[in-house]
């Protein structure tokens, strides 16, 4: 038996190409859309692995440096390195900004966040993993390693505050949770562009520290020095990040650290909990929403066509019933057509999506499990988009062809 | 000796065909008893104004609506006996009974060949064994040279001899042709008429020819008249194709 659907799409080839490419933008959108989803999750899962560390220590009941604001001092980590289980222990700040070249001739910023680590080497938690320019940090001022996709150039000066610092490393894949690329700088650096204010605001401080008879008494000499040179510096970090001994209980070791430090620790599964069940959840449930209407939209434009098309052909399907085809036969035929169609868009809208997503400014990870999913979900509207077309040319009778 | 008259094996035969639409008071009789027999080989025709019941008559005897009541053979099968029928009217209409139409209606989609060949795949003939049974007969209607067209490229004679053939290739003992030469000029109305008795003597196929199309009645050597129901059988002319 020849395949009447299929003589029927290559019949109205152009009918059929053109609806199924116009599906098929429709289903890249979809899956550009499931894509955006998984590169928020991946982001998340790089800046966690990243980080090189295995427990987070914070300011006490927040979230952590990622989904919170939190500030503990920087000699916080010594405390911290004597705890049993603890190999490496290391300050770090978070600071999302706009970063700019320091050439007053180029307009053009960047989102970025700035990490301010110390300058130990690769290996060290908070360190950037890997370079695929250039050199790590090793002068304790004035020097950034970049992201790729923050668009700098080894060599190239940045300007964050008042500061400029020369990009001597480019990474790759060191993003925020955000998907924001990171800048690494000197943690002392970092520290003071967390805190760093205008000098009229300095000046100001300092009038009113002055002004101030409880810190400058006439009889103690240096009060109001010692009191002005503690509010210039920031002896604040966001977090201290924390790599333990190998094959050692996580949780074991971030509960002494709780309880005589009196900090908060968070755990890998732990931050990955607040990193996608908190931080990117309602951005999720924005795309969930996002990818229901688009599977409806897609569903009632397949069900429309394949109607249409349907409609289109109820004189041949009376002559098909007339002269004995089973009723399977045709209800065949539009499900073969419909499932067609939505093969023809899952095609242009897998390769569509493919092409365009690398031009998407923030990371998307297409997965090959969610294209077989997306397949899937397609057949599966499509074949319940096909039930009322189905419904149409079963009603037909075949009388219809014979007219009376 | 008259094909009537004989006891057929071929052929459709019709008793006392009643068909009612309806019930109660608003029941309507369509047909109050129609008899009619056409032997093998033989071609008829069917006429009748509008509202006669010929479009009732058709579909019965096409096996698309059951009548109320009477008795319907076609060859040796029992088709309809006072309420009783055989089961599977789908298969009944693909094996033994051919259409051709107004309009040949041809799948825009498949070509002549598959147009007709489709109707022995329908019944399980394999595609080949399908397309050789169609290529034979679109030879025997003068088409095989566009056997490969699409339908769109024919012109209307060619894509009338083409539905013809589809009406053929199951070798079915009865074919109904409803209005087959309305849309054609005389000489291609009486080139239609002319297949069609060629067809039935060559296939031993009875067929009935609904029709208002005055020129080719005197083409029948009987005629059926339909009217309130009834049908009343008339010697024709005949003339033109012995």
């Amino acid at each position: 038996m020849i395949s009447l659907a299929g003589r029927d799409i290559l019949h109205a080839w152009g009918k059929f190409l053109f609806t199924g490419m116009g599906l098929g933008l429709l289903i890249g959108v979809t899956l550009s859309m499931a894509g955006i989803y998984r590169g928020m999750v991946d982001d998340a899962e790089v800046l966690l692995d990243n980080s090189g560390a295995d427990l987070w220590v914070v300011q006490r009941d927040t979230l952590g440096p990622y989904a919170e604001p939190s500030s503990l001092y920087d000699d916080s980590y010594r405390g911290i390195l004597g705890m049993p289980g603890v190999v490496r222990a290391a300050n770090i700040t978070y600071l999302t900004m706009q970063v700019r070249l320091a050439d007053a001739a180029a307009s053009a910023d960047v989102r970025a966040m700035v990490v301010g680590i110390r300058p130990d080497g690769p290996g060290h938690p908070g360190q950037p993993g890997f370079l695929v320019a250039g050199r790590h940090i090793t002068r304790s001022h004035y020097e950034a390693v970049a992201d790729i996709a923050t668009g700098f150039a080894l060599g190239d000066r940045i300007r964050i505050r008042r500061n400029d610092y020369d990009v001597v490393g480019l990474t790759r894949r060191m993003v925020s949770s955000g998907g924001d690329p990171m800048v690494f700088i000197p943690l002392k650096d970092a520290q003071e562009a967390q805190f760093l204010k205008d000098n009229d605001a300095i000046l100001r401080q300092r009038a009113r520290t002055a002004q101030n008879r409880e810190l400058n008494r006439p009889g103690v000499p240096g009060l109001l020095d010692a009191v002005i040179a503690s509010q210039s510096t920031n002896p604040y970090v966001n977090a201290v990040l924390v790599q333990i001994e190998p094959g050692a209980d996580p949780d074991a070791v971030a509960d002494p650290i709780r309880r005589w430090k009196r900090l908060g620790v968070h755990t890998k599964a732990g931050m990955r909990e607040i990193l996608v069940a908190k931080l990117i959840a309602t951005s999720a449930r924005q795309i969930a929403m996002f990818l229901v209407i688009l599977s409806i939209v897609s569903a009632a434009i397949v069900a429309f066509i394949i109607y249409t098309l349907t409609l289109g052909k109820i004189r041949e399907i009376a002559v098909l019933k007339l002269i004995g085809t089973r009723n399977r036969t045709i209800a065949a035929m539009i499900l073969q057509q419909a499932v067609g169609l939505g093969l023809i868009g899952f095609v242009v809208g897998k390769t569509a999506a493919t092409f365009w997503v690398p031009f998407f400014p923030k990371y998307v990870l297409l997965e090959p499990g969610d294209a077989v999913r997306g397949f899937v979900i397609v057949v599966v509207i499509c074949v319940l988009a096909s039930l009322v077309a189905i419904r149409a040319a079963l009603k037909v009778d075949p009388a219809e062809a014979i007219g009376g | 000796m008259d094909r009537t008259d004989q006891e057929t094996t071929g052929g459709i035969r019709i008793e006392g065909l009643r068909k009612r639409y309806g019930q109660g008071d608003t029941a309507v009789d369509a047909l109050k008893g129609v008899d009619m027999q056409v032997g093998p080989g033989e071609v008829v025709g069917l006429v009748g104004p509008s509202g006669s019941g010929k479009s009732t008559l058709l579909k019965c005897l096409g096996a698309i609506i059951e009548p109320t009541a009477g008795r319907m053979t076609l060859g040796r099968d029992l088709i309809y006996d006072d309420g009783w029928r055989i089961p599977d009217l789908r298969a009944l209409r693909r094996d033994k009974i051919g259409f051709v139409f107004q309009a040949p209606y041809l799948i825009p989609f498949l070509d002549v060949t598959d147009n007709v060949a489709l109707l022995p795949m329908l019944a399980g003939r394999p595609n080949g064994e399908a397309r050789w049974q169609a290529l034979e007969l679109l030879q025997a209607l003068d088409v095989a040279h566009r056997a490969k067209a699409m339908p769109s490229q024919l012109s209307g004679g060619e894509q009338q001899r083409v539905a013809i053939a589809r009406g053929l290739v199951n070798r079915p003992p009865v074919i109904l042709a409803d209005e087959p030469t309305a849309p054609l000029d005389s000489e291609r109305a009486l080139a239609v008429i002319r297949i069609l008795n060629r067809m039935a003597r060559q296939f031993d196929t009875a067929i009935i020819v609904v029709t208002h199309d005055e020129k080719i009645l005197p083409t029948f050597k009987r005629i059926y008249h339909i009217r309130d129901g009834v049908t009343y059988e008339e010697a024709g002319e005949g003339r033109g194709f012995d």
